[in-house]
């Protein structure tokens, strides 16, 4: 260490202000309070979601929907005689981002729940903050199974993807009577190589065959070399479980590059954007999702008149309806757990049963997680039509 | 015996500052205390970073723009060892306390990371004696990316969907004694005779080597001391966040780090410090204003490099022209 | 066979937007010695220029191929005004300050560009308008779109012009004398001031170019679309030799290739990484480059 008074002088310096600061704490801190639920007219909860960037419309959606639950909540009084505030942040569809603005509502926001993520890669990142913070997170949109399996804080509200992939499976088997398909994931994603692998596994389970595994980076462009080798291939249909952006791009270069047969994906093709960047490329392609605008029930029927009369217009996507169903399910186990306090929160978000909202039943079983039916849509000249319904 | 004694005594302070943070920011009455800890934790790792570039950049003349490649190596290489052999070190130490056991995971990680940190600067830096000024800035940039793509393509580090479950094991103890670590000792190697080398080397690498200095040698040393505290620094950024994405490690970051270190002034070590400080601080102040936070640090930066090339605190400044007189 | 070939062509496709964009730093660098971090960005604005001309062009279209013409001219121009600006307002100030210095600025003007463009567009992926009604032809399982001939053919020919201009013309010679000694090019009379702002702008116009051509076969533009294209642009150049406009372009196709044989045949995720592989193996063995002359340095 250092020789010289100097050195020795810096030490004495630093030795005797750490001192002299412990000796100030041992006043201050003796009176420890807690930071916690304090008698406020408002209950704070945190929404996290990718408002910009390749992914744009999943955070914007449900916040969408989200708004709509917590607006309509607190004009019939809110919860618990408080009113609910929502804090939102944008974490650009980043992971890293995620744990910053998630760390950034639990720390200095002081919230006393979380709602989000819908990308299953940045739920992925937020929930261990989540879970050592003691915040209950209820994601309204990922299902990669990874995600409740952080700890006992993390909920969601909609189905999982080994459900998801094999429902796919079982249309691409059952009802287009197709035998060999090609798998196009992005490896970004935790979503899509989850997804692709789930598929697989029930696909060849049902004696079909995956001709290619080819993988892209989200935010690429070009996908002409991963296409150009697919198609030589001679696949009848490429399961591709990307998100919107990347799979409107594939879907035209794919046309361009002479490719007939039909693309599949899952509930990352959601948004309205997907016609816009894919058009008419994406004709005759399905994809698999937690509702369907055109359901005739009249939960749903009543939430999209309401929503578009809201939204001067807009037709509410998946997200949507699942950011409502995930803020009213939140609010609901705050009014049994009978106090803002976050643990109290958790243990009714894990007591949830027979919730009925938008997007079906809500039951949350042993793992958190939401046990819901999928429905396959058809695109056809902008519109989604429902093709059927798969139980779980 | 003296040396050893100012040691403890040096860590001693700072395990008794690192308890007063915790029961002050994290326990105590502020309600925004764990906020301003986080704060404190990324500043501390941010001037780990900046000061370990300066000795490489600043000090030694070596244009480097790769440095979170170091940072990345660092953390992937030390998260890849608690996650897959963390488990079992701590089984096997059970008898003992676990805070005391953690501790000693994150001490081998610290290690781990400086170690792998160390080789990757070694593979940079022996290309880098060939090259200067842009042409090593760039090589630099390219070993970042390749650094940052190759570990991208890993699987068991997570790929390119990032790695997750890193225990937390970064305490405020480890980061305050880190920077008291990055600081003395550059300190001391600037003041020593390899600090000269360096300089010397900044100031006119011909001379130098006619001098006797071998050039290899104290290029080299730069670097791999200037990637092993970046290293270490990665460690300790990813058992505090728990999480690690290639994305935090891209050029933008490396070029975060130019900016800490313009900014405070490059040669100088305070001025690493201020600026890493500044430019952890800062953000959180424009934190509704994120979207225009880059676009006012660059002009910023353009601004100072403009007027002020020496930066806050630089002391004479090492941008003395350099054009030479171009040969016909 | 064919899917070689269509790599090939996706290679070449991709090799001359590197080319158009390679130009430009090779250019700059030869007259000041400054790599110009923010030139990928231009390739960016460029791109963006096109897209709001589209948009406006839209009501009033002439022709499919007209449009493309003076969507190009518009996004051109402005873009090498940019260029201008550049150089006058962040780099002339520092003229004669080190190299580190002007790195350092030039980093920073890259930052700025994306940044303010991030806020100004939106960091979202916006979509270009399809000018071309697109049409392709098959040759034997290979498949050639009119897009990529027209990106082909109009690459080429600005480089051909941009050829004809630098050494068939009084000023190219200027510019290469400003680039072989600039001391000596003042003494003969040469403003070199006005060489390197012409240097800019004429750099500038081509990776405009760069960016139209680009987003008419792959129509996403984001604002940070500049940032990998320009670092790759910048290896491009090294690679063919920096200072050297045949290399350039050398370099481009080169790079386009190995890049779309990687994707192809290995994994996509290592695209990126082949171009930084290519630059430091050049710089390790030949850092002149292919075309480049070596310099000795005298003490």
């Amino acid at each position: 260490m250092a020789g010289t008074s100097k050195g020795k002088n810096r030490i004495r310096v630093a030795g005797s202000m750490a001192i002299a600061a412990c000796g100030w704490l041992a006043f201050t801190a003796c009176d420890k309070k807690e930071p916690a639920v304090t008698a406020s007219t408002e209950i704070l909860i945190g929404e996290f979601g990718s408002m910009t960037g390749a992914t744009a419309t999943f955070g914007q959606s449900t916040h969408m929907g989200i708004m709509m639950a917590i607006d309509s909540l607190n004009t019939v009084g809110g919860v618990l005689d408080k009113t609910i505030r929502v804090i939102s942040e944008d974490d650009q569809g980043k992971p890293e981002e995620a744990i910053t603005v998630v760390t950034k509502l639990i720390n200095k926001d002081r919230v006393v729940a979380l709602l989000g993520e819908i990308a299953s890669s940045n739920s992925l990142a937020a929930a261990p903050v989540a879970q050592k913070s003691g915040i209950p997170m209820v994601s309204p949109g990922s299902t990669n199974p990874k995600v409740t399996e952080v700890g006992d804080f993390i909920f969601r509200v909609c189905f999982i993807d080994p459900f998801q992939g094999t429902a796919m499976a079982k249309f691409t088997a059952n009802n287009l009577k197709l035998t060999r398909v090609a798998v196009l994931r992005d490896i970004r994603s935790d979503y899509s190589v989850g997804l692709a692998d789930f598929y697989t596994k029930a696909f060849t389970a049902m004696g079909g065959e995956i001709l290619a595994d080819e993988s892209y980076s989200a935010g690429d462009k070009d996908f002409t070399a991963q296409l150009t080798s697919i198609i030589a291939k001679n696949p009848q249909a490429i399961f591709l479980p990307g998100y919107y952006t990347e799979v409107g791009l594939i879907a035209r270069q794919a046309r361009k590059l002479g490719l007939t047969v039909p693309l599949m994906g899952g509930d990352g093709w959601d948004s309205e954007k997907l016609w816009e960047i894919g058009g008419e490329a994406l004709n005759g392609c399905f994809y698999s999702n937690h509702y369907s605008v055109d359901d005739t029930s009249a939960m749903v029927r009543d939430f999209v008149a309401k929503f578009k009369r809201r939204y001067e217009g807009k037709v509410p996507d998946a997200m949507a309806a699942l950011g409502f169903d995930a803020a009213m399910v939140l609010a609901d186990a705050i009014k049994r757990a009978g106090t803002a306090s976050p643990d109290s929160i958790r243990m009714a978000l894990a007591a949830t049963q027979g919730f009925q909202g938008v997007t079906g039943s809500t039951s949350l079983d042993s793992f958190r997680n939401a046990v819901k039916p999928a429905v396959v849509l058809e695109v056809r000249d902008g519109k989604n039509i429902y093709k059927g319904s798969i139980e779980p | 015996m003296k040396n050893t004694l100012h040691t403890l005594l040096a860590l001693a302070a700072l395990w008794l500052l690192s308890v007063g943070v915790n029961a002050l920011l994290i326990h105590g009455p502020i309600l925004q205390g764990p906020y301003i800890f986080q704060i404190l934790m990324l500043a501390g790792i941010n001037i780990v970073l900046a000061v370990s570039l300066n000795l490489t950049n600043g000090i030694t003349g070596q244009f480097s723009i790769g440095h979170a490649g170091f940072f990345a190596v660092g953390a992937y290489a030390s998260a890849a060892l608690t996650v897959y052999f963390g488990p079992i070190f701590l089984k096997s130490l059970e008898m003992f306390p676990r805070s005391l056991n953690e501790a000693l995971l994150l001490l081998l990680a610290l290690l781990t990371a400086a170690l792998a940190a160390a080789v990757a600067g070694l593979i940079v830096g022996i290309p880098s004696l060939r090259l200067k000024g842009d042409y090593l800035a760039i090589v630099t940039l390219g070993f970042g990316e390749i650094i940052r793509v190759l570990i991208l393509n890993i699987d068991a580090v997570g790929g390119a969907r990032g790695f997750s479950g890193i225990p937390p094991l970064t305490t405020f103890f480890w980061v305050a004694a880190l920077v008291a670590l990055v600081i003395v000792a550059v300190h001391r190697l600037v003041r020593s005779s390899y600090g000269r080398a360096f300089l010397a080397v900044r100031e006119n690498e011909i001379a130098a080597q006619a001098m006797g200095i071998d050039l290899t040698r104290t290029k080299v040393l730069a670097f791999v001391i200037g990637a092993a505290f970046a290293g270490m620094a990665g460690c300790l950024f990813g058992h505090f966040s728990m999480y690690l994405h290639t994305n935090s490690f891209t050029f933008i970051k490396s070029f975060e780090i130019i900016i800490m270190i313009a900014l405070g002034g490059l040669g100088s070590l305070l001025g690493s410090v201020l600026g890493a400080v500044v430019l952890t601080a800062l953000p959180e102040l424009f934190r509704g204003f994120e979207s225009w936070r880059m676009v006012i640090y660059s002009l910023a930066l353009i601004l100072i490099m403009i007027y002020r090339p020496q930066g806050l605190l630089g002391g004479k400044s090492p941008f003395r022209s350099k054009r030479k007189p171009r040969s016909p | 066979m064919t899917v070689f070939l269509q790599q090939l062509i996706n290679g070449l496709s991709l090799g001359s937007i590197y080319a158009l964009v390679a130009l430009g730093y090779t250019m700059v660098y030869g007259v000041l010695r400054l790599i110009n971090f923010a030139h990928g960005d231009i390739y960016m604005l460029g791109a963006y220029i096109g897209y709001f001309a589209a948009r406006v062009l839209r009501g009033h279209s002439i022709h499919p191929l007209a449009d493309t013409l003076i969507i190009l001219t518009v996004s051109m121009v402005v873009c090498g005004l940019v260029g201008l600006l550049i150089e006058r307002l962040a780099y002339r100030p520092v003229r004669h300050a080190s190299r580190l210095t002007m790195l350092i600025i030039a980093i920073g003007v890259s930052l700025f560009i994306e940044n303010l463009s991030q806020i100004v567009f939106g960091a979202d992926p916006k979509f270009f308008p399809q000018l071309i009604p697109e049409k392709a032809w098959h040759f034997s399982g290979v498949i050639l779109t009119n897009q990529q001939v027209l990106v082909l053919a109009v690459a080429l020919a600005l480089m051909l012009l941009l050829n004809l201009f630098i050494f068939k013309t009084r000023t190219g010679k200027a510019m290469r004398a400003v680039s072989f000694n600039l001391d000596a090019a003042r003494l003969m009379g040469i403003n070199p001031g006005a060489i390197i702002a012409l240097t800019f702008a004429l750099g500038s116009s081509l990776a405009a170019a760069g960016g139209i051509l680009v987003s008419i076969n792959i129509p996403g533009i984001d604002p940070l679309m500049g940032v990998m294209t320009g670092l790759k642009a910048f290896v491009a150049a090294v690679l063919g030799g920096i200072g050297n406009i045949f290399g350039a372009v050398l370099g481009g196709l080169i790079l386009g290739l190995a890049e779309v044989m990687v994707a192809g045949y290995g994994s996509s995720t290592y695209r990126d990484a082949i171009a930084f592989l290519i630059l430091i193996v050049i710089l390790l063995f030949k850092p002149e480059g292919i075309l480049g002359k070596g310099q000795i340095e005298k003490v």
